[in-house]
């Protein structure tokens, strides 16, 4: 019950930020762009079909290209409703704490970790219906401008909202112990590692490289963010697009398990834990 | 075996004795060696008070002395490094407890955008009150805190002294029988300040135990039953407003004559505390210890035959104590250090 307060205080607040009204906005303004880019693709194929022969692409089916186009669409979507959970809630309790509103509200008759619990879900669930208006509009718009449909898409959006969900866990663990300005820096540090450490192993799979490879493993074991937008990116696309694109900067040629996708569940569980404890022994 | 079942049934039988306790016996608050340490920084030593039901009790002390510390491992924000703590006998973090405690914050920011019945809705909902608990109530403290009819407006548009009152209408709102306040008034303008003392002795006379941390001594004396004076985190002194004040109560006489006679007269009363000639009269300090030798000694007087023109009593103020109290731990703690 205290659980479910403090989450729908935890969603209006967010709602109140001028920064998630800029990624809402910025995010509009994606969707009208990729809209349009989405129907000078279709254009192409349909209005210049004969013109084809000499093209670079020439044959590439169509599908392929349009699951490309996709692929880029929910990058985008991924990394804006990446960067919204990290601002969002990169200083859930430490702000909370620096400005002195928790000074009235720990002392009431509840428990520290349903503030936790009710900030995470609130933070979730506002990251969720993002994510489920965003990735929705992107394939409305593969769908009716494109008249292309990603295979998979629930269960792409599903891992979409585990990236998210993951940083999430680690932001307000961040917050539980840090102040928020360290947070930031902290969670950045982690994310682009995460980024760069997912690169390294597709450019290491790419060479045979092992030790690349391994760096990649050991990146996504810390923070398994890249490594569910990996298996999100896969499973968006038609087998016959995997096979043709391969490895790429935005998708996989050999995706991560299902062990991998309880692990980031695990991950998030057990963030989630610590930070109840932490916060549990924390002065405020 | 046979002692476990021993202690077993001593343990029943204290649970018997503590159960038959009536609730007014139990102790409002009750700390007993309360101590937080930040590394090496010993931010309140040895912290011991009692609190009874239906006082004002005024916690005292120079700033950084570990009042506000204090007050926060009672209200669960800080963690004691060790002792122990009750609160309407419960111990510290106990729910049925807290739902009967308000609390006002001496640095605190509430959620601003809110209105002001919102922001009261919101703290009720905290509380567990209900739906009608809430709307009953939150009219009647906003009425008491003298915000009757801003409810509306957001707390953001309110001045810091309208702040204060919102906060202070939240640590009303559960109808708490014990409301701590840190710092109640340091926002607020003279005319703020005589409504809280108002509210607080209103709180007192409808039998709620209120716990003030205040630097303002002024404040303390005028609302206070019973005071602690709090030093370098433990208490330097305790007990009845009135007794610490009477403790060394001195009193002037001023008689017409003076001689050998007339001082072992007042010696035998008390120390002599000031011996002054002004013209043709004698001023004499002495040190009593209650009103009634205060009569006997002007019966002693006039008996020998000494004309007695004036009987002026010095108590200590409060903010004299305080200082004195200070200063004796201050000086203490050197001369242990050395």
């Amino acid at each position: 019950m205290t659980t479910l307060l403090i989450a729908r205080l935890t969603f209006d607040e967010a709602l109140r930020r001028k920064l998630i009204w800029a990624v809402l906005f910025l995010s509009a303004v994606f969707l009208g762009l990729y809209a349009f880019g989405f129907q000078i693709l279709r254009d192409d194929i349909v209005r210049f079909d004969d013109q084809r022969a000499g093209r670079p692409n020439a044959d590439l089916p169509y599908e392929i290209q349009a699951s490309a186009m996709v692929l880029l669409g929910l990058y985008t979507v991924n990394f804006l409703a990446g960067i919204m959970t990290i601002f969002a809630s990169v200083g859930a309790i430490a702000s909370e704490i620096e400005a002195g509103t928790l000074h009235a509200i720990i002392p009431k008759p509840l428990s520290r970790w349903e503030i936790i619990a009710g900030k995470y879900l609130g933070f979730f669930a506002m990251i969720a219906v993002y994510l489920m208006l965003m990735v929705g509009g992107v394939a409305f718009i593969a769908r009716f401008i494109g008249k292309y449909t990603p295979p998979n898409l629930i269960q792409g959006l599903a891992l979409m909202i585990l990236v998210s969900a993951i940083l999430l866990s680690l932001t307000m663990l961040g917050s539980t112990i840090f102040s928020t300005m360290a947070n930031g820096v902290v969670v950045f540090m982690l994310y682009g590692m995460a980024v760069t450490g997912g690169l390294v192993e597709q450019i290491g799979t790419a060479l045979d490289n092992d030790t690349m490879v391994r760096i990649g493993v050991v990146s996504s074991v810390l923070l398994p963010s890249d490594a569910m937008w990996k298996l999100a990116s896969y499973v968006v696309q038609p087998t016959v697009a995997v096979n043709t694109i391969g490895p790429n900067p935005l998708g996989t040629a050999a995706p991560p398990s299902d062990f991998a996708v309880r692990y980031a569940l695990f991950y998030c569980a057990t963030l989630v834990l610590t930070s109840m404890l932490v916060f549990r022994r924390r002065d405020i | 075996m046979n002692l476990l079942a021993h202690d077993a049934s001593i343990l029943t039988h204290d649970n018997q004795i503590r159960s038959s306790i009536e609730p007014d016996q139990i102790l409002a608050v009750e700390t007993r060696s309360l101590r937080k340490v930040y590394g090496r920084f010993v931010s309140v030593a040895d912290l011991s008070i009692d609190v009874r039901h239906g006082e004002v009790f005024g916690f005292l002390g120079p700033n950084g002395a570990g009042k506000t510390t204090s007050i926060k491992m009672l209200m669960g924000l800080v963690r004691p490094t060790s002792g122990s703590a009750r609160l309407l006998g419960k111990p510290l973090g106990d729910r049925s407890a807290k739902r009967r405690i308000g609390f006002l914050p001496e640095l605190f920011r509430f959620h601003d955008w809110l209105s002001g019945v919102e922001f009261l809705d919101l703290h009720g909902k905290l509380y567990g009150m209900s739906t009608s608990e809430r709307r009953r109530r939150i009219p009647e403290v906003l009425e008491l805190v003298g915000l009757a009819g801003r409810g509306d407006q957001p707390l953001r548009s309110y001045s810091k002294g309208m702040q204060q009152r919102a906060g202070f209408a939240q640590a009303l709102l559960n109808d708490p029988q014990i409301v701590f306040l840190d710092e109640p008034t340091s926002a607020l303008d003279p005319v703020g300040r005589r409504d809280v003392r108002d509210i607080i002795r209103q709180l007192r006379n409808e039998g709620r135990t209120v716990f003030l941390n205040s630097h303002l001594l002024s404040e303390v004396e005028s609302v206070c039953d019973r005071v602690a004076i709090i030093n370098h985190g433990q208490v330097a002194a305790v007990g009845p407003m009135h007794e610490l004040l009477r403790r060394d109560l001195t009193v002037e006489f001023r008689l017409g004559s003076w001689s050998e006679a007339v001082k072992d007269t007042l010696l035998s009363f008390g120390s002599l505390e000031e011996l002054r000639h002004v013209a043709t009269t004698t001023i004499a300090g002495v040190n009593v210890s209650d009103d009634e030798t205060v009569g006997r000694i002007v019966d002693a007087l006039v008996a020998i035959g000494v004309p007695v023109y004036g009987v002026t009593p010095h108590s200590l103020t409060l903010e004299d104590l305080f200082f004195e109290v200070v200063s004796r731990q201050d000086r203490r703690d050197e001369r242990n250090a050395h």
